[in-house]
């Protein structure tokens, strides 16, 4: 019995080595390939805690010196080295606004379709060229924003909205200006299409999971398909639903080069949607090489920290609803 | 009975009109896909030659390819892929065959997921603050070492998921026969789980082969021939990032080039792992 541990190890039995020095070392091996394998999973939050403490590090200058005030101060000065965070996490929050509030309705949507209403021979294309979209790199959606998208949208749209919203009170600030293409509003329509294909996936995926027995008692009760939609799946997958929010939330928050490209990269709050503006990870990619002096570095080091505490909280939210909703299916 | 064919009505008409924007909705996203390639193709085909491959990115005003930054770009994720594989396959083997219960596992889990979607940018200072700031310059080892971190989540994920797929009863025959835990694992679990671990690597492949942000402050960028990696080298991604946003138009023409080389690889990528995938499903 032992013959397949003996070929197992390299040694031929007509070498007539010891069989218990065999097993001996066929038990250290077991022993070091466990304990390997738990130091690499300990490793996992080794990288963890190495990128928060190095933040922290990273950031203890301009905390020290700026205090609270980092967080709510717009000027960013790097002559006077005088450094807030204020616009640029102002820029990140409105910017991941506009793409959920566009990428959610769009993407349910989708996911309603894939599950109630495509012929079963078209799902799988589909399902496939909504991942690949989720595939291609941000630095391509940012290329194709500053040469194609943005020029379109000051050419054609914006335009447009800024005389259709000019009458009315509060729209007619935030669509106020003159079209520059480049600024808040290009940065939140390029973060909805690239948040779009993981709403729709995630969603797609808790829709299927719900029991088909459910579905067919109401249609049974002659519900329509939006109906059986609106009542039945989506209050069963809801949880799900926002943990794939959630979690497109996160990745809109940190996407650093599609909007670099578009943003505009001005360290103000503007009213205007259509005004250039800048968030967190553009600031970083833009201005981090070029930092000069100690305290600028820093400043820009803690806004990563910032993004980093920022997304961490909406990642993890997401991971424990849709935790709980795996337990649910689970039972 | 006056109001109820009214009702039926309505109801059919709402009907009609969400079922009308689930479908405009789906029109809606692919279109994009269509519209981001057919410009890619479109600004990016016609300036594919040889030369691409074979020249230096060239100074403004002057014919040239992209010869250093591919190199560059293939020696760093390469580097990446040997880091990441082996910690993210051994950390993702504990958590599906030894700990797949215990607390550790659960932690691993968590913090993992929530690596696979952190910003890129934030992993990018990590490694700035302990590479370059401790070597006191830019290097492609820092450039390496910041794609290996996002290959090690998605490795981790894939293996965890595929050898928890692996039927406990191959794992019985193997002990019963004698074998030990360790030799199980790498001659039973992980041949049964090839195909889904392969395609984990292919995937995190093309998800570091597009990365841009932590290359920005890690392996910079250099304009020369240089596979030295104590010193900056030049990225696919930083250098169509550079070369877009400068005023020339030749330099412009060659950020599409790259941009559409970029695209097709990870494309590529990702096709092959879903074949990958499937063949191993329908088997």
């Amino acid at each position: 019995m032992v013959d397949v541990a003996l070929q197992a190890s390299g040694i031929s039995i007509a070498e007539q080595i010891d069989r218990a020095k065999v097993l001996e070392r066929l038990r250290l091996g077991d022993v070091a390939f466990r304990h390997i394998t738990r130091a690499a999973a300990v490793t996992v939050l080794v990288i963890l805690g190495g990128i928060i403490v190095s933040l922290v590090w990273g950031s203890l200058p301009a905390l020290r010196t700026f205090g609270v005030s980092f967080l709510y101060e717009e000027v960013w000065n790097p002559v006077t080295e005088k450094f807030g965070a204020i616009a640029p996490i102002y820029g990140t929050v409105v910017t991941s606004l506009i793409a959920m509030l566009i990428a959610v309705p769009v993407g349910l949507f989708i996911a309603l379709f894939l599950t109630e209403l495509c012929p079963m021979w078209l799902r799988r294309p589909i399902g496939i060229a909504i991942e690949l979209l989720a595939g291609i790199p941000s630095i391509i959606y940012g290329i194709w924003g500053l040469f194609v998208f943005a020029p379109f949208l000051q050419q054609y749209v914006q335009p447009f909205l800024i005389t259709i919203f000019g009458p009315i009170p509060v729209l007619s600030t935030l669509f106020e200006g003159p079209p520059y293409g480049i600024g808040i509003f290009t940065a939140g329509l390029i973060l909805a299409i690239m948040v779009l294909p993981f709403i729709t996936s995630i969603s797609r995926d808790v829709f299927e999971a719900v029991p088909p027995v459910l579905k067919e008692a109401a249609y049974g009760l002659g519900c329509t398909t939006w109906e059986v939609a609106r009542y039945v799946v989506l209050p069963y997958a809801r949880v799900g639903v926002i943990g794939g929010v959630m979690l497109g939330l996160g990745r809109a928050l940190g996407e650093t080069m599609a909007v670099t490209f578009v943003i505009g990269n001005a360290h103000r709050i503007s009213g205007s949607l259509l005004a250039p503006g800048t968030t967190i990870s553009a600031t970083i990619a833009n201005e981090f090489t070029e930092a000069v002096g100690d305290l600028y570095t820093s400043s820009l080091i803690a806004l990563g920290l910032i993004l980093f505490l920022i997304t961490f909280v909406v990642l993890a939210i997401a991971r424990l609803m849709l935790m709980r909703l795996n337990a649910r299916v689970g039972v | 009975m006056a109001r109820a064919p009214s009702l039926y009505a309505s109801r059919r008409r709402r009907n009609a009109i969400t079922m009308g924007l689930s479908f405009g909705a789906t029109a809606f996203g692919l279109s994009w896909l269509v519209l981001i390639l057919a410009v890619l193709l479109w600004e990016g085909f016609s300036g594919l030659s040889l030369a691409v491959f074979t020249e230096m990115t060239p100074p403004p005003g002057a014919a040239g390819g992209l010869l250093n930054p591919i190199m560059g770009s293939l020696v760093m994720t390469t580097i990446a892929v040997l880091i990441g594989t082996p910690l993210g396959i051994l950390a993702g083997t504990y958590m599906a065959e030894y700990g797949r219960y215990d607390k550790l596992t659960s932690v691993v889990r968590f913090i993992n997921d929530i690596l696979l979607s952190a910003p890129s940018i934030v992993i990018g200072l990590f490694v700035y603050e302990i590479m370059v700031a401790q070597m006191g310059h830019f290097s492609g080892w820092a450039g390496a070492v910041s794609l290996a971190v996002i290959v090690v989540p998605v490795v981790v994920r894939t293996t965890e998921d595929m050898l928890t797929l692996v039927p406990d009863t191959l794992r019985e025959a193997a002990a019963s026969i004698g074998l030990p835990r360790s030799l199980m694992i790498q001659k039973v679990a992980y041949r049964a789980a090839r195909a889904g671990m392969i395609t984990g690597v292919l995937l995190a492949i093309a998800r570091i082969s597009g990365e841009t942000a932590p290359l920005l402050f890690t392996a910079l960028n250099n304009q020369f021939w240089s596979l030295d990696l104590n010193a900056p080298v030049a990225s696919l991604p930083v250098v169509i990032f550079q070369f877009a946003l400068s005023p020339y138009k030749d330099w412009q023409s060659l950020a599409w080039t790259g941009a559409l080389i970029i695209t097709m690889a990870v494309l590529a990528l990702s096709i092959i792992a879903r074949l990958l995938a499937a063949q191993r499903r329908s088997s």
